[in-house]
């Protein structure tokens, strides 16, 4: 019974940190994309409109929710949970200090590969209970690309794996040592390229498309419905920034104690805004070229990667 | 990786999930409505698509929700009355449709314009040239989802509208250019903001240059893509950047030159390939060229008035009819005016650039995919005010 209340405590820790981390990263994301282009971003909402995203959020959940008539009615609002939970589960094994994770099990490194990767089923299901063929297009364009990014994301993390002998995220970060850094670096930018395509973002974005396909899977979406999709993408986007910051670059190891949490938290903030950058930067690849990326770039470099730290393992 | 690799694969991941749609399923695979409202129809084109995975068999634009009469509209209102409804034409270059429709009618009542207003009509034509082309570079950026692209495109075209809101007062439909002149003269110090304009524009456009067509993304998504025979474009009536991206050298500013032209020192880009990449670029290298001729015609304008004196309240041409055409930021824009010798056309009729440039998409689209289709409807820069009428 304690480990159901447990469980049930840090479930809704991990539901507000999102939900948190997605008003700020939608914030953030809007400042950092409004300099790119020349522009300041919200500025009226608060301090450098840093409230501005509880207004879209008071306004999304005021809008009516809407069901078109030839949708699948049940699949087509369970679709957004099975997107989100995932991606909320997956924050459960993200070593947040020394020797404290919310859900600190052995198989940790694995989980926090596997688990999000149910998302696409939400994503399938959204899309084809829709019964709008952008919908579905954008479904299928997704499901192919989050497996085929599977690959070599989950090769990229496997080197710290043979480095730290353990698939314990705390085994590793005891392990952990800055020649990593150089010795992971190939596949820590593997790992973050198929992170930004894990969860759909630009230049990634293809099964959202909007120039394409309106909205992708989601296009008959409305509301708070349509919310929890973006939830699961900023989210998910700020997963992999803390998992990425703590696993690849050492996270809370550079300092002791609070220290050590201020600099992972930079770090993630550091990466977050890389995503951003890149999205506002660069252009939308194309579905094949995307394939072909995955297939003939990305996974072959992380296998060399594997390769090449199976081999130096012994002397780091 | 080639068209058929990239069919094979594609057939894989969408043909064999068995898509169905009891509306638009067909035999041979999926038919989707691309528009009339849709974030990459520049407009209200619609185009109906037939797709096999997401290969493009076979596109269909279907035009008219645009619809506006405008060629009869103008049967019903005087000759000068007439001009406010060409703006409405090509909305994002106004001063084209303008110009071309002066000319037509300054030729059929023998109208001859003072100096100062030829120099002054290149001059704003010029600059909508830029105004159109950073549009259209816009819309390439955001067709290929490079929405900094698009931001950076239309802050240029921002400060043109600048311009011509303090000349004329509007920042779209400007109603300058009226037969026998232009409707006032330029605004004390307005050149040098020009000339300023034209300085800051030139880096801006090398900046454009390197941050989108330069990226290893964008060249990757339009390089290849809706390749254009010169040949085919000469059939197909194809005009402007679109058929000059195929090498076809028709510039009607050097091949039929009009007001002052030949007295500029200017060159006409011309691709090679004739894909989306080489129509991007043409434009990129004409608003670099239009920055040119604008020095040249602020350097040399005359002294003197901008509009005919003398001329009648209520123009009354005698019964004939005239034909003149001008480059636009599209192509060849040519305006037939037909008189019966009363106050009102008898006839009007634009031959637009935009229409005989959109046509060519079915033939560009196919075999490429779904993405592709709206980057060669971009690289078209169909302006649906014009396709319509």
């Amino acid at each position: 019974m304690s480990g159901f209340v447990g469980g049930l405590i840090w479930g809704l820790a991990a539901g507000t940190l999102i939900a948190i981390a997605a008003l700020f990263g939608v914030w953030w994301e809007r400042k950092v994309a409004g300099r790119i282009q020349m522009r300041i971003g919200p500025q009226t909402t608060g301090p450098a409109g840093i409230l501005q995203t509880i207004a879209d959020t008071l306004k999304l959940i005021l809008k009516e929710d809407i069901t078109p008539d030839q949708a699948d009615v049940r699949v087509f609002r369970l679709a957004p949970l099975v997107v989100f939970v995932p991606v909320a589960m997956s924050f459960s094994v993200i070593p947040f200090a020394a020797g404290f994770a919310p859900l600190d099990t052995s198989v940790g490194m694995l989980f926090f590969l596997a688990v999000p990767a149910l998302s696409v089923i939400g994503i399938l299901l959204g899309g084809w209970s829709s019964r709008n063929t952008y919908a579905t297009i954008g479904a299928i364009r997704a499901a192919a690309q989050m497996i085929s990014y599977e690959l070599p994301r989950a090769l990229a993390v496997l080197s710290l794996v043979v480095l730290a002998g353990s698939i314990r995220p705390l085994d590793v970060m005891a392990a952990w040592s800055p020649w990593w850094i150089i010795a992971t670096a190939p596949g820590f930018i593997v790992y973050f390229i198929a992170s930004i395509a894990e969860v759909n973002r630009g230049p990634f974005d293809i099964p959202e498309a909007e120039s394409e396909l309106v909205a992708g899977y989601f296009a008959d979406y409305s509301g708070i419905r349509w919310s929890i999709f973006m939830m699961a993408e900023y989210g998910g986007m700020v997963a992999a920034s803390l998992f990425g910051a703590a696993v690849f670059l050492g996270g809370w190891n550079w300092l002791p104690g609070i220290g050590g949490i201020l600099v992972f938290v930079a770090l993630t903030l550091a990466l977050v805004t890389a995503m951003v950058w890149v999205k506002w930067t660069y252009p939308r690849l194309r579905a094949d070229q995307l394939m072909s990326f995955a297939w003939k770039i990305m996974t072959p470099a992380a296998i060399v990667q594997l390769v090449v730290v199976a081999v130096i393992a012994p002397w780091l | 990786m080639d068209a058929t690799e990239t069919t094979s694969s594609q057939t894989g991941v969408l043909g064999g999930a068995g898509v169905s749609s009891e509306s638009a399923d067909t035999a041979e695979g999926l038919v989707i409505n691309v528009g009339p409202s849709h974030p990459s129809t520049h407009g209200v084109c619609r185009v109906i698509v037939h797709l096999d995975g997401e290969i493009v068999r076979k596109a269909e634009p279907v035009i008219g929700y645009l619809h506006r009469g405008i060629e009869k509209m103008c049967e019903n209102r005087t000759w000068l009355q007439c001009v406010p409804l060409t703006d409405r034409l090509d909305y994002v270059g106004s001063m084209y449709s303008n110009w071309a429709y002066c000319r037509a009618v300054e030729r059929l009542s023998e109208i001859r314009v003072p100096e100062r207003a030829e120099y002054i009509r290149v001059l704003v034509c010029e600059l909508q040239r830029i105004a159109s082309h950073m549009m259209a570079l816009g819309a390439s950026g955001a067709d290929t989802g490079a929405a900094t692209m698009f931001i950076y495109a239309f802050d240029e075209r921002e400060r043109v509208i600048e311009l011509f809101e303090e000349l004329c007062g509007a920042r779209l439909t400007y109603n300058y250019v009226r037969p026998g002149g232009v409707s006032v003269d330029l605004p004390e110090g307005w050149t040098d903001r020009v000339l300023e304009f034209a300085r800051k524009h030139r880096i801006a456009l090398a900046e454009m240059d390197r941050l989108f067509l330069g990226n290893a993304i964008a060249r990757a998504r339009l390089k290849g893509i809706g390749v254009l025979d010169p040949d085919v474009a000469v059939a197909w009536g194809a005009s402007g950047p679109v058929a000059r991206g195929s090498g076809v050298n028709w510039d009607l500013r050097k091949h039929d030159p009009y007001s002052v032209y030949p007295r500029f020192d200017f060159d006409v880009p011309l691709g090679s390939r004739g894909d989306c990449f080489d129509r991007a670029r043409c434009r990129l290298f004409e608003a670099f060229e239009s920055c040119r001729i604008i020095e040249q015609a602020i350097s040399q304008m005359p002294e003197g008035p901008v509009m005919t004196a003398g001329l009648p309240r209520l123009l009354k041409p005698a019964a004939g009819d005239a034909y003149d055409h001008i480059e636009s930021a599209r192509g060849s824009l040519g305006v037939y005016v037909v008189s019966d010798g009363s106050v009102r056309p008898y006839r009007v009729k634009f031959r637009s650039p935009a229409f005989c440039n959109l046509a060519l998409l079915p033939l560009l689209a196919e075999g490429h995919t779904l993405s592709d289709l709206v980057v060669i409807l971009g690289s078209l820069d169909p302006v649906f005010g014009e396709v319509d009428r």
